[in-house]
């Protein structure tokens, strides 16, 4: 997994799918795994192959079509919505994915594609179709993330995208909130003999 | 200065806020299961690092089980490999598991509560999106992906930013029939399956207030399927009913000393919202999804809509959707013929529900035509179900009852169901392949599953009935 992020230019896949939820990111009966690893080759498995089967991928697949490829997902509205199988993050970041764009994220995805510096960009619905349209015309067009200066631009137009500032400096230099609550473990414990006087869990 | 539900419990759980940046949230109880766990405890390992607050976390396994001879080992090496791998890590790091074969062993979010380990003005996490259900009691309860599992586990906190606050009030009287599962789906239908995302929704109004805890349950595990954070309600007499005498319920002075405290939970007043809905109970028939997402649903007496009339949301999804449901638009969707019928899941599988569905059943025999699973939802469930007698009502009606656990709500386990085939489900999700790789889903209660289950089709339950009556009797605990 890359530790930081920052400037990701890249070719993009144009997934032009609106609610694509986590079972179709990757499919229940894949989360048997006791690891991280190798959930790529699942990736979108029941849109990729007809039966299930390897050997017959369904053609009209964008994730088949080799014409398209590079580290940035772009995706329609309300991308994740689902459960909240962090697998969905892993499998997407290691079939070589660092971005995933799209004009609305689900909740629970965001957070775990932050986990795991797989940056969500959230753009307006226009900028989207722009990049939709750049990228479906010219398979060869460069969508160009700047994270440290929030933007992101395609065929010439820039807009900028939000995140907080705490995020950011964790994508940036690969801090991860673990590190950071484990540093917090004083305040946690003062804060639990405190709490523990209000009422008893 | 006033304040929502919401407000008063994570104010009281903030360890500390970081400036524009997210808080650090103490987390009271964490649930884990097989599936999301593994790897945070790896991560753990790897850091040389326990579990900090042992007692906070409890686990049990239902993702992967099979639901049938849950005495045998599990015949499918992965998952069996999974429970294992859950067993070692309780045993290492002192964490209590409720595992296959513990009378305690369930789906986690129907454990919880009914083991009282669920109450008001908590935290609660787990690595699975419908903990919101726990909100059911007052609680902010939501799901977390496998590297907020490992916080939890090694902090006991979360980094969380906090979320918006929508209302959704449903008032006046609920028709005959129609029960909490129609309310959920109706709301989905108006607001769609992103209508609540970045939201913490809290459920008010006369007909919330007038559901049992169980039917409740159902509301707040539902409210994921809207994009929200988590749903709640605030707890009352109703709450205080449920929980009182459960086996993790506080005892004696505690529990007094426990009520008065949720008795201040609730939002004031004049608190405000970012965002607040009012619907009204009466309009509400008994709903059924035609599509792959759970906002996609219609009265059962409904036309499925067209591209002219469907939501915009759903607009561009319609007809890639009807073309995997083998559906048309515009046509009736009662009358369509289905394979197989799924009681059961986290949204529909206690004891209430099953009551519900075993008094409509009763000497009623399943269409030939239909395979009918009913998976409780724990051991505890399954146990009152054979004491109450309804075991024999469904064996009499054709039901096959099984062993608890998640079961065909999501197909990890054997309990798929197979291609092209239609299942009215009582479960939270309809997702393309999510019962299993090209089936059908329908969601719907208990009692339009049943209806289904006897006609063999998409039915309307009030006209399979006589009587409504057994079903408006409320069976507390």
């Amino acid at each position: 997994m890359a530790k930081s992020i920052n400037i990701v230019k890249s070719t993009a896949v144009p997934l032009n799918i609106e609610n694509v939820d986590t079972d179709q990111i990757i499919p229940a009966r894949f989360l048997k795994a006791t690891s991280r690893e190798g959930f790529g080759k699942n990736l979108f498995r029941d849109w990729r192959y007809i039966n299930d089967d390897e050997n017959q991928p369904k053609q009209d697949f964008i994730l088949n079509n080799k014409t398209y490829n590079g580290k940035i997902l772009v995706t329609g509205k309300n991308f994740g919505c689902g459960s909240s199988r962090e697998h969905a993050a892993w499998a997407i970041k290691d079939a070589g994915f660092d971005v995933v764009v799209s004009s609305f994220f689900a909740d629970i995805f965001k957070n775990n594609g932050l986990n795991n510096f797989l940056l969500p960009v959230t753009v307006t619905e226009s900028f989207l179709q722009k990049i939709f349209v750049a990228v479906e015309k010219d398979p060869t067009t460069e969508v160009d993330v700047n994270l440290e200066k929030q933007t992101i631009s395609v065929a010439g137009e820039t807009e900028n995208f939000d995140i907080n500032s705490y995020k950011k400096t964790c994508l940036l230099n690969g801090y991860d909130d673990i590190d950071y609550l484990l540093n917090s473990k004083k305040e946690i414990e003062e804060f639990e003999t405190l709490e523990k006087k209000i009422f008893n869990h | 200065m006033s304040k929502t539900l919401f407000d008063k419990i994570w104010e009281k759980h903030v360890v500390k806020k970081i400036d524009d940046g997210p808080s650090i949230l103490y987390i009271d109880k964490h649930f884990i299961h097989e599936v999301t766990s593994p790897q945070a405890f790896n991560g753990l390992n790897k850091r040389s690092i326990k579990v900090f607050r042992p007692q906070q976390t409890v686990a049990t396994a239902d993702h992967n089980v099979p639901t049938l001879n849950q005495h045998l080992p599990i015949k499918e090496e992965l998952s069996r490999k999974q429970v294992e791998a859950l067993i070692k890590n309780c045993a290492d790091h002192g964490v209590e598991l409720y595992g296959l074969g513990h009378p305690f062993q369930g789906i986690v979010h129907v454990i919880g509560p009914e083991l009282g380990i669920t109450q008001p003005g908590m935290t609660i996490v787990c690595g699975d999106s419908h903990t919101s259900t726990h909100g059911a009691f007052g609680a902010i309860a939501f799901g977390i992906g496998t590297s907020e599992v490992e916080m939890v586990l090694a902090t006991q906190c979360l980094m969380q930013t906090k979320p918006k606050l929508m209302r959704i009030n449903v008032d006046g009287e609920l028709k005959k029939g129609i029960v909490s599962k129609d309310i959920v789906l109706y709301i989905l239908s108006k607001i769609s399956a992103s209508g609540a995302t970045g939201y913490a929704v809290e459920f008010a109004g006369s007909a919330i207030r007038s559901l049992s805890m169980e039917a409740r349950m159902t509301i707040c595990n539902m409210s994921i399927e809207m994009g929200a954070r988590c749903g709640l309600i605030a707890p009352d007499e109703t709450t205080f009913n449920y929980i009182k005498g459960r086996r993790f319920a506080p005892q004696a002075e505690a529990w007094d000393k426990a009520v008065t405290y949720w008795k201040t939970l609730f939002s004031d007043g004049d608190a405000r919202f970012d965002n607040e809905i009012f619907l009204d109970a009466e309009d509400i028939q008994p709903m059924i999804t035609y599509g792959t997402n759970p906002g996609m649903g219609i009265g059962v007496n409904d036309k499925i809509p067209t591209t002219e009339t469907v939501n915009e949301t759903d607009k561009s999804g319609l007809s890639k959707s009807l073309a995997y449901m083998g559906l048309k638009e515009g046509t009736s969707i009662k009358g369509q013929k289905v394979d197989y019928v799924f009681i059961g899941s986290c949204t529909n599988s206690r004891i209430e529900d099953l009551r519900m569905v075993a008094s409509f059943v009763k000497g009623k025999k399943k269409a030939d035509n239909v395979e009918v699973w009913v998976v409780p939802g724990s051991k505890q469930v399954e146990k009152q179900a054979i004491e109450e007698g309804i075991d024999k009502v469904f064996e009499e009606a054709g039901f096959m009852l099984r062993q608890p656990g998640c079961s065909a709500c999501l197909g990890m386990n054997e309990d798929k169901i197979p291609a092209g085939k239609y299942c009215i489900s009582t479960s939270n999700r309809n997702f393309e392949g999510r019962q299993g790789p090209g089936a059908r889903t329908m969601l719907a209660s208990p009692l339009t599953a049943a209806a289904a289950a006897i006609t063999g089709k998409v039915s309307d339950v009030r006209e399979l009935i006589e009587s409504y009556e057994p079903l408006a009797v409320s069976h507390e605990n």
